[in-house]
């Protein structure tokens, strides 16, 4: 039953659109129901999961065969993105039952992040390359018609750009895809996995990994392929900048990536996931410390943080994926965070540029401030917040691997991260109130609540590390991804 | 061999117009370029020299001694036409708000955004 995840958003999509003369309230109620559901559901599959041993479990869509017809697969790593997407999704769709108030058509606005949230899902669970290549397409579309959907000149233009840079990414993926497809006579994952194993062609092999890796990089905005994210974040509605940021270059990039190289075409790209992984860390950080606006701050540091999780996952060990896989589930958290936070001061105040606030909105905003203080020190990686646990392991396992020189680049780009959250909240929260702010309000409780509780998620997100959770959670899906090539032997054998 | 290089060639000739040309229709054209290229590709991956349609008698006997092209890129190709579909519907959408919004189709006049 795992194609529910696909299933009940679409679905919700078009009943939105059969009733969208619904109050505009209803249709987020609507939404945000409908991804809780899928909430529940990725917690029931990770339970299924933990009493059979982490065995995947396979669906076949249409009851055809496995190298004929298309898989669903869910396995350790997909319960844990499925928990992440929807998670995360469910809170920015509360949060937009109030933002939305500013913009006309919200039931479009509704309909688009089902669908993007839908392309989330089937991304993670198909164990079909090119069904997997659909599902993505399916999240740029929607994506950059969420982007542009206040059709602001700025908004048009990151639109366009993204659209530009994204389906281009999607033609070389999709190069990569016929040229596997020629070699191996399959796109089942697993199948891919087993033909190549029994027959290695390393010149090919190396350049079909090229191809992906120049796709999903710059879907996932990786250094030299990062043009359209500053754009994109920044002129987008903030909650859907939360899930660019918090999901999409994680699902539609990262997770795609290393599915496609380690468990499917068993490539040893480690030097180039960590040296890419390594100049993003330093230049989003370094550019993000130069931002005036205040949400291009935090896209610079996306960036920044992507590349932390680039390099733990480029590391290559057991160790090394399991700290990839924990800071991309705090970075998630704590960045959604941040951009709802800044949604909450672009709301309440119509200001963007750093240098207008003068600070001391602490006074009239108290419990924005706090979580927002969380979320950031989260990122910076403050001792008992998350975000901490998961760079201290990333340079753990930096160090395990004898890699000392990028072990202290992680640190010192902490410290840069650090700075610029403090800049940030310098020029928004702490100091003396100006005059013009003498009348701005708390946000309403519709978004305080998602804030609050994603800055309670920061804070208690150590907790995942502790043995009888993280067993169930974080290791099963490291252990998918150091497992290597095996994934495909494991899920052929369920398929049979 | 020949014409998987041209096919090729025919992706980088997409990629240079995307990277290289100013006017917001040539970029899109570009991006078209490409698309009609891996299409193309996944075309001749199936395709096998003198072999008929891909048709297959009742009880799925495949006919005797009779050669058929793959199937699989066929179909993969038509949904690939359908997402190329949606996206040049979105980005010529996007270009004509532009246009209204900045009066010009050139790139390097198109920049609110910086940093």
């Amino acid at each position: 039953m795992i194609f529910i995840f696909v299933i009940i958003p679409i679905l919700t999509a078009i009943l939105l659109t059969l009733f969208n003369k619904l109050d505009r309230r209803w249709l987020g109620v609507v939404t945000s129901a409908a991804l809780g559901v899928n909430l529940v559901a990725a917690f029931i599959l990770i339970s299924k999961l933990a009493g059979n041993g982490f065995q995947p479990v396979v669906y076949k869509l249409g009851g055809w065969t496995v190298p004929m017809g298309i898989l669903l697969v869910a396995d350790g790593l997909t319960a844990f993105m499925l928990v992440l997407i929807n998670l995360i999704s469910m809170i920015c769709a509360v949060y937009s039952i109030k933002y939305m108030d500013k913009f006309l058509d919200e039931w479009k606005y509704f309909v688009l992040f089902l669908m993007l949230t839908a392309s989330f899902n089937g991304a993670v669970l198909s164990g079909d390359i090119f069904n997997m290549f659909v599902f993505i397409e399916m999240g740029t579309i929607s994506a950059a018609a969420l982007i542009a959907f206040d059709t602001a000149p700025e908004e048009l233009e990151s639109a366009f750009r993204y659209m530009i840079f994204g389906s281009a990414a999607a033609l070389f993926v999709m190069l990569g895809i016929a040229l596997t497809y020629a070699y191996t006579s399959t796109l089942n994952m697993a199948d891919v996995a087993v033909s190549i194993v029994l027959n290695k062609n390393v010149a090919l092999i190396s350049f079909i990994t090229v191809l992906f890796i120049i796709g999903f990089f710059t879907k996932s905005a990786v250094v030299p392929f990062h043009f359209w994210l500053p754009d994109a974040h920044s002129s987008a509605p903030s909650p859907v900048s939360a899930m660019l940021s918090g999901i999409l270059v994680k699902v539609l990039g990262l997770y795609a990536l290393t599915r496609i190289i380690f468990n499917v075409l068993g490539a040893d790209v480690s030097a180039v996931l960590m040296a890419f992984g390594v100049v993003s860390m330093i230049v989003g950080g370094l550019l993000a410390v130069y931002q005036k606006d205040i949400k291009r701050l935090l896209a610079y540091s996306t960036i920044s943080q992507v590349g932390y999780i680039l390099f733990a996952f480029g590391l290559n060990t057991q160790l090394g994926f399991f700290a990839g896989l924990f800071h991309m589930f705090n970075h998630a958290v704590a960045k959604s965070l941040m951009f709802l936070t800044s949604g909450a001061v672009m709301y309440a105040t119509d200001e963007r540029i750093l240098d207008n606030f003068g600070g001391g909105l602490r006074k009239k905003m108290p419990l924005t401030s706090i979580t927002s203080f969380i979320g950031s020190m989260s990122i910076s990686g403050l001792p008992p917040l998350g975000g901490f646990w998961s760079k201290l392991l990333i340079v753990i396992a930096a160090v395990q691997s004898g890699k000392y020189g990028y072990a202290l680049i992680a640190v010192v780009v902490s410290i840069i991260t650090l700075s610029y959250f403090i800049k940030w909240h310098k020029e928004i929260f702490f100091g003396e109130l100006p005059e013009k702010w003498s009348n701005i309000k708390e946000s309403p409780l519709v978004m305080l609540l998602p804030m609050i509780i994603l800055a309670l998620l920061c804070a208690v997100s150590g907790f995942l590390l502790l043995p009888g959770i993280s067993s169930n959670f974080l290791e099963p899906a490291a252990k998918v991804l150091s497992g290597g090539v095996e994934y495909g032997k494991t899920v052929l054998e369920l398929a049979k | 061999m020949t014409e998987y290089i041209l096919c090729f060639i025919l992706f980088c000739i997409g990629l240079y117009a995307v990277v290289i040309k100013r006017h917001i229709i040539k970029i899109i054209i570009g991006i078209g370029i490409m698309e009609y290229a891996v299409n193309l590709l996944f075309i001749l991956i199936g395709y096998k020299h003198g072999a008929g349609f891909p048709f297959i008698e009742e009880n799925m006997k495949v006919m005797a001694g009779v050669s058929m092209v793959d199937p699989l890129p066929q179909a993969i190709v038509m949904i690939s036409i359908i997402i190329n579909l949606t996206v040049v519907a979105i980005m010529v959408a996007l270009a004509v708000r532009i246009y209204e919004k900045y009066g010009t189709f050139d790139i390097t006049k198109i920049k609110r955004l910086k940093g």
